[in-house]
């Protein structure tokens, strides 16, 4: 039998080591990553002009990134390695890319949908003004760009990455002039026990938080966010804690409560999906081996649910070991049992992680109404919530017919946390009963004119 | 934005709006811009100028012109004589 034709996205953590795992095994592997480097997110390599180590680019998590570009680089030759590619459709068995100008048809009998995650973000009254970014965005100007967001910079939001890219940014310079979690002390207190299963995970966490502390930063828990100022760009933020309202001068501000799978092939491809009370996502389903419902089609890593870099990587292997048996290569039962192990041990840090800095999915219905809730068409909160009433909606994709909030051209991907929010409480349901939003392609807009394939 | 590390990379020249601008080598479209002024877009829907907001691909906030095409200014590197186009009224865009 012909060696079946295996297409990996992404080039993140899992989408390498998916990768990686199936090249062992002499099976031949189509990467398609919309970044020109490998690497995901996480480990974004810079551009070629920035020669900083990596230890001072990744700080402790330095190895693995090093590990994983190693990989990839090694791998490049032995493999069909197609960066700055996006995939933009799933159809049929056969994915549509775009690359340089390009579009090309890639048919498949397995693939790895290894797409990563992006920020959760929440509105806040003047979220849209110039200086306002995610969290994740704050820390790729730094490592991908050696750039601040700001002069001085309050991060907002809740999440292990609240603190880690407040960290990052005293380290190398920058002035953080606050940072406020939304989540209260108490709650992490409460997660002590569930976070003690990674005691270096748990230093990190508490180191990053006493440096901080120690270099004069204000650290402070159980805040909620009142209103973000500025005139062409951020000057101002207030917010309250235990009934005092603060008002800081500041000019940029990191946004993030916590991460969201981006799923949206994982829905073309036609994959089945559950509501994860736990992270209070849709997640694709899955089973041990991380296929999904499609036979054949495998979701790995941060896109399949978010647990983490070091997750993302047992997952990809996992899925690569998987694939590699269904392709009569011999299953590799010890190395497979010891990934899951390691798994459930993770598992256990993301219940943790979870009750530590859980959504704060009761502070959307307190959002003050002239709020901006989709950034691409500048709806606001109070408008979308007069659709919903005058239409009884009750649905997510009928919410986005009525008011348009996730018709831009993010699809979505800024608005759609508090837009379920915002409609479960409307409607007086679950928000897991308001569904979610369906999956158009393309995935991301594409620039026109494109030529056409041969 | 603010350069914290890695000031020191060569220098090349660009067109912002039709004027000349300076940025550095590994500069994204965004970082060049974000770096001489606050906001990257002129208002589209008329309540205040943006800057981008993810960096990473997904907000789609941050589409500039290119030499006459759109591109995400978070995604591209600038190279010497490109000619940005942020304002649509502007003839380069």
């Amino acid at each position: 039998m012909a060696d079946p034709t295996i297409a990996v996205i992404g080039a993140g953590p899992a989408g390498i080591r998916a990768t990686e795992a199936l090249a062992q095994h002499r099976l031949p592997v189509i990467v398609i990553d919309e970044a020109p480097k490998g690497g995901g997110q996480i480990y974004r390599q810079p551009p070629d002009a920035f020669r900083r180590s990596p230890s001072l680019r990744y700080g402790f998590e330095a190895n693995k990134a090093r590990a994983l570009h190693t990989t990839i680089e090694r791998l490049a030759s032995a493999i069909d390695y197609r960066p700055s590619t996006l995939a933009w459709n799933v159809w049929d068995r056969q994915l549509d890319t775009l690359r340089a100008g390009k579009t090309e048809k890639v048919p498949f009998d397995f693939l790895v949908i290894a797409t990563g995650a992006t920020d959760r973000v929440l509105p806040v009254p003047g979220w849209t003004l110039p200086g306002v970014y995610t969290l994740g965005g704050a820390q790729i100007a730094l490592k991908y760009q050696g750039c601040a967001i700001g002069h001085h910079t309050v991060f907002l939001g809740t999440g292990p990455l609240l603190y880690l890219v407040a960290y990052q940014y005293a380290k190398a310079g920058a002035t953080v002039k606050a940072v406020l979690d939304v989540n209260a002390a108490a709650a992490k207190r409460r997660a002590l026990p569930a976070l003690a299963w990674s005691p270096s995970m748990l230093a990190k966490g508490l180191y990053y938080r006493a440096w901080l502390g120690a270099h004069g930063v204000v650290v402070e828990d159980g805040v909620t966010p009142i209103v973000i100022h500025g005139n062409g760009g951020v000057s101002e933020l207030t917010y309250r804690r235990a009934g005092v309202e603060t008002t800081l001068r500041c000019d940029a501000i990191g946004l993030g409560f916590g991460l969201k799978a981006e799923t949206q092939l994982a829905d073309l491809a036609g994959c089945r999906f559950r509501f994860d009370r736990e992270s209070r996502q849709w997640l694709p389903e899955r089973n041990a081996d991380g296929e999904s419902t499609i036979s054949g089609v495998y979701v790995a890593g941060d896109g399949a649910g978010i647990g983490g870099a070091d997750a993302a990587e047992l997952w990809g292997e996992r899925v690569g070991l998987a694939i590699a048996a269904r392709c009569g290569r011999p299953r590799d039962t010890t190395r497979i049992a010891t990934i899951d192990r390691q798994l459930a041990r993770l598992a256990h840090l993301r219940e943790g992680l979870e009750r530590a800095f859980p959504f704060p999915s009761q502070h959307v219905s307190t959002i003050r109404a002239d709020t901006i809730l989709c950034r691409c068409e500048s709806i606001r909160i109070g408008d979308a919530m007069a659709a919903i009433r005058v239409f009884d909606v009750i649905e997510m994709n009928r919410m986005k017919a009525v008011t348009r909030v996730g018709m831009g051209r993010c699809q979505g991907r800024m608005c759609s946390a508090a837009a379920a929010e915002l409609l479960a409480t409307e409607s007086r349901q679950d928000v897991a009963a308001v569904g979610r939003l369906r999956a158009q392609p393309p995935v991301k807009p594409i620039p026109l004119p494109w030529s056409s394939p041969r | 934005m603010e350069r914290l590390v890695e000031r020191d990379r060569p220098s090349l020249e660009f067109s912002l709006d039709g004027a000349p601008a300076t940025a550095r080598e590994g500069d994204t479209i965004l970082t060049a811009v974000l770096t001489l002024r606050r906001h990257l877009a002129e208002p589209r829907l008329g309540d205040g100028p943006r800057a981008g907001f993810c960096l990473m691909g997904a907000c789609q906030e941050c589409w500039v012109g290119v030499d006459g095409l759109p591109v995400r200014a978070c995604g591209t590197l600038i190279s010497a004589g490109m000619r940005v186009a942020t304002d649509r009224r502007s003839p380069s865009g």
